[in-house]
């Protein structure tokens, strides 16, 4: 136990990332016919103290990257590929029992739904304080003591007797804060949080916002968001790696992506966002047509049938992912050059 | 004198439910899912009428020496009693005499213990190995989960009544066989019933973010998916008792009870008198109406208790 304990949370090798995810790649198997391959080739690093978003529409392997990091897919039919290294330390392949030392402690993670991410027949303070218990050794009034001050950190009001409440007699808002404390209560040095705002009102997805920026910023958190909201990722990623079944298409700083998308997708999604000085009346730009619901790579480009860039040769090669300086692009005929000049 | 009291009714009742009573406030509410379960079943008028003959059922099964006017072996109507004429219910005896002059009140009284007693004896027994079983191939899964599957699989095949035959005619003719015979058929309903719930609760966003939390898979289970998925074994348990005491008295009628006269089974009381059918219908509509009291109380508290449980139930 300790043992385990000692190697993760240890500094492992200097100058390794917090977070290395190298070329992972998630199948699900299906008796018969081929595996679908859900995520593949997918490599980018977090940093300590950093936030990274992963971003990309419903169905291109996002959570199934952030449930395989954490080593909670399944492993029966499932199979996994690549590397995952927290602080050089791989974790691929651990035992059972080393990873659930890590989970919660070292990384923790926020999960979309709050009204239904809580035990709805078990009180607040009770799942709170089985965290503090399990990773930190606290006696049970240590742990409550512990878990009221989480609350109160999470900005619940009236935290003592929130410990007693049952999940349902709390709002949706304040449940996302009672499971920020649970992701935080260990101070996790990998926050994975994903679509943590996705299930609440407008007003209350800026309050969980600003809460998680404050959470991470305070304790040096590093953290990997995951959300299909431009607007999430402008307002508080540093880096970010765009999705779209199962690869990632583009990767840039905050600012170059969103000064300029090169990937005809995220050139999409940026131009499917209403802003506030386009003028009323104006058709929003959709990307036309939907997602493939197969991993679309064998042949050509996945994004290929929806894009309004393609060249001939997006249907016949699969682009790879190029470093082209201040993108890390995986496209044929990006944005913003001649046409056909790199094909 | 009106009809004997079968089942003594608690006077209060539908008063205690008072119309104009104002909402508490939301901070003193102590609302839990049992909480509203609790409120919704006091509302039902199906759930009363269901409580009131379980608890009068209970009621007398506990209460019998103090109810019965007469040991379940006495004879006060010998004298009353010929071949062709058994005297049906008197002002003396409410429910009439059996052909060998027992008060028939008296025997269906202290019937209702015997039919308590089988009940809840096989109940738990069925329920307790029904729920270690499901609960092993819930939580563990793989092959255990196939094993235990497919046995109850193979019980669940063979008709619960006809299997509770074989297996109470194998261990001899007893009360105690006819208990483990209705356990026996009632614990693959349980086992499957467990295992299928703690399947789908074992996939709920809950547990993987408990899982999530590092939380060891022994908490998971007892602390997270086990206590979440008990309700359907709780209503099926209700259920079963109805159906418990239903086969009870069939596999009793069967003859499969033993034959102590001074253990009076309703079954038994059927079987023993359906020769005096035509004179004396009493003797069998008595032991008839009660065994099906007993069952509709147990069925519709049992459908209620769904019904408040399961939100998706609601109408």
């Amino acid at each position: 136990m300790s043992a385990v304990a000692g190697q993760v949370a240890g500094p492992g090798e200097p100058g390794a990332p917090l977070l290395e995810v190298r070329d992972l790649g998630v199948s699900f198997l299906r008796r018969g016919r081929p595996p679908v391959r859900a995520v593949e080739g997918v490599s980018f690093t977090v940093e300590a103290g950093r936030t990274v978003g992963l971003v990309g529409e419903s169905g291109s392997g996002k959570s199934v990257t952030a449930l395989s990091i954490m080593g909670l897919l399944p492993r029966r039919g499932v199979a996994t590929a690549g590397d995952v290294r927290l602080a050089g330390e791989s974790l691929v392949g651990l035992p059972d029992a080393a990873l659930r030392e890590i989970r919660g402690r070292d990384v923790a993670m926020v999960f979309q739904d709050p009204m239904s991410s809580l035990n709805p027949v078990v009180t607040v303070g009770l799942q709170l304080t089985e965290v503090l218990r399990r990773h930190r050794g606290l006696s049970r009034p240590a742990a409550r003591e512990a878990g009221v001050a989480l609350l109160d950190r999470v900005g619940i009001p009236d935290s003592r007797r929130r410990m007693s409440s049952f999940p349902h007699q709390l709002s949706g808002g304040m449940r996302q804060r009672a499971l920020l404390a649970m992701a935080v209560a260990c101070r996790p040095r990998l926050l994975i949080a994903d679509e943590p705002t996705t299930a609440l009102d407008v007003t209350i997805q800026a309050q969980i916002l600003e809460l998680l920026a404050e959470l991470v910023r305070d304790a040096g958190t590093a953290l990997l968001l995951i959300t299909h909201d431009l607007g999430v990722v402008a307002g508080v990623c540093d880096e970010v790696h765009v999705m779209y079944s199962g690869r990632i298409v583009e990767s840039a700083s905050r600012r170059d992506l969103f000064r300029a998308p090169r990937h005809p997708y995220t050139h999409g999604l940026l131009g499917s966002i209403p802003r506030l000085d386009t003028p009323r009346g104006t058709r929003l730009e959709a990307i036309p047509g939907s997602p493939t619901q197969v991993l679309a790579w064998e042949r050509g480009c996945a994004f290929q049938p929806r894009c309004g860039h393609a060249l001939d040769v997006c249907a016949e090669r699969s682009p790879e992912l190029v470093d082209t300086g201040r993108h890390r692009l995986r496209c044929h005929n990006p944005v913003g050059d001649p046409v056909g000049a790199r094909s | 004198m009106t009809g004997p009291p079968l089942t003594p009714v608690p006077a209060s009742g539908p008063a205690a439910l008072s119309p104009g009573a104002l909402p508490l406030p939301e901070d003193e509410v102590r609302a839990t899912l049992k909480g509203d379960a609790w409120r919704r079943l006091r509302r039902d008028p199906m759930a009363i009428v269901g409580a009131v003959l379980v608890v009068g059922f209970v009621g007398v099964a506990l209460a019998a020496p103090l109810i019965a006017p007469y040991s379940p072996t006495e004879t006060p109507g010998l004298g009353q009693v010929t071949p062709t004429t058994i005297p049906g219910p008197s002002s003396e005896h409410w429910l009439g005499l059996d052909n060998l002059g027992r008060d028939e009140f008296s025997r269906i009284v202290w019937g209702a213990r015997q039919s308590l007693v089988v009940g809840v004896v096989s109940l738990l027994l069925g329920a307790t190995v029904g729920i270690v079983l499901g609960l092993l191939a819930g939580a563990v899964g793989g092959w255990v989960d196939v094993v235990v599957m497919r046995v109850t699989d193979v019980m669940l095949a063979v008709p619960g009544l006809l299997f509770a035959i074989g297996v109470a005619a194998l261990l001899g003719a007893s009360l105690l066989s006819v208990m483990i015979a209705i356990a026996v058929i009632n614990v693959p309903i349980f086992a499957r019933l467990l295992r299928g719930s703690m399947l789908s609760v074992r996939e709920s966003d809950y547990v993987v973010a408990t899982r999530s939390l590092g939380i060891s898979p022994g908490r998971v289970v007892f602390g997270h998916v086990l206590p979440n998925s008990l309700s359907p074994v709780l209503v099926q348990g209700t259920l079963t008792l109805a159906t418990a005491i239903v086969d009870a008295a069939a596999l009793a009628f069967l003859g499969l009870s033993g034959t102590d006269p001074a253990v009076p089974e309703w079954g038994r009381m059927l079987a023993e008198t359906q020769r005096f059918l035509a004179s004396a219908p009493h003797l069998a509509i008595f032991p008839g109406l009660a065994i099906v009291a007993a069952a509709l109380g147990f069925t519709l508290l049992g459908e209620s208790l769904r019904e408040a449980l399961d939100p998706k139930y609601r109408r």
